[in-house]
């Protein structure tokens, strides 16, 4: 998986997301005094993005339709560290669990 | 500069480097796996610097996604920080523009988040060099680690299957953003959908995913009412 963009090409698409990222950085504390507060119908859309965009690019990790590149050693570690996510909230302990896990499975089982 | 504050900010950070170090050494090495060197390793850490949205757009890099599909997905998962520049821009108000323009430049979801907690819990503190001591202490780790990773590169063995250190971090980081019904319904939503639409045209796969997560968190938060956050 090597990309065949150019690296003229790379420059302007990190260029571009950049501009665009800085601008909602900057956005609303460049506005205050002007604009105080998101409006309503954007903050009610607003509030989702974390909770969808972040499932959206944990769960295929774990998980594939596709039976042929399905990797139990992936599930059962993403599995685990779900459940410590879930009781520590704590990136580390997270990233520990489920790295060790599959390490565990893939070189001790 | 009020040194005392910046360095309570290093202090504050320094527990949840445990964390981005190897966030920041796995962007390093997506980056050259992605079939980037080390400039455009550097570019996304200092021009966009928001691992989450580098990670996504070295993955559909990789995979010679259309353009548009990698800037629409990388912006996607940057929206949050509006919510953070409006929620933080009340504490920032009284500083100059020029200022203004540094202190956004670093935002992030953990200078953000420490920073508002200080604030809202102890008026002694110096605002601005408090945020500094927290998000230039996160910035310089970052780039530093994503510099090293790049290096490290395809040196690591393939069997280790570092790239999944990824989303390990982001599971982390999506448990506290489920607050309620409405975002586990959010959340739910957005990756079945993922799952499912993994092998849509394109890459679309994210996009279409959050797009329908979000709409069905604004549906249950309606359906549900009252509980919109406020």
């Amino acid at each position: 998986m090597a990309t065949n963009y150019s690296p003229v090409e790379i420059a302007g698409v990190i260029a571009v997301i950049g501009v665009l990222t800085y601008a909602c950085r900057l956005s609303f504390i460049a506005l205050f005094g002007r604009l105080d507060e998101i409006p309503p119908v954007i903050e009610r859309v607003l509030r989702f993005v974390p909770a969808a965009v972040l499932a959206a690019l944990v769960l295929p990790s774990f998980v594939t339709l596709d039976a042929g590149s399905f990797a139990a050693d992936k599930f059962v570690a993403g599995a685990l560290a779900a459940g410590v996510a879930w009781r520590t909230e704590d990136v580390f302990a997270t990233m520990v669990t489920g790295m060790g896990v599959l390490w565990a499975i893939r070189f001790l089982l | 500069m009020d040194t005392a504050s910046f360095r309570r900010g290093v202090r504050d950070v320094a527990p949840l480097l445990l964390g981005i170090i190897p966030f920041g050494l796995v962007a390093g090495i997506a980056t050259v796996n992605a079939g980037l060197g080390l400039p455009a390793a550097v570019g996304l850490s200092v021009v966009v610097f928001a691992g989450a949205s580098q990670l996504a757009a070295l993955e559909l890099l990789g995979q010679n996604a259309p353009l548009t599909v990698v800037v629409a997905t990388a912006v996607v998962i940057n929206l949050r920080l509006l919510m953070y520049s409006a929620s933080i821009a009340p504490y920032f108000r009284e500083f100059t523009g020029r200022w203004k323009a540094v202190l956004a430049y670093v935002l992030t979801d953990q200078a953000y988040a420490l920073s508002v907690a200080s604030y809202r819990s102890d008026s002694e503190t110096d605002r601005k060099w408090y945020y500094l001591g927290v998000a230039v202490t996160l910035w310089a780790v970052w780039q530093v680690t994503t510099i090293v990773g790049a290096l490290l590169g395809t040196g690591v063995p393939d069997a280790w299957g570092l790239e999944f250190a990824i989303p390990l971090v982001f599971l982390a980081i999506l448990v506290p953003a489920i607050e309620d019904a409405a975002t586990a319904v959010a959340a739910a939503v957005g990756g079945a959908i993922a799952v499912v639409g993994a092998g849509l045209p394109l890459n679309l796969g994210l996009l279409v995913a959050a797009g329908v997560g979000i709409t069905a968190g604004v549906l249950t938060g309606s359906a549900t009412g009252g509980s919109d956050g406020n």
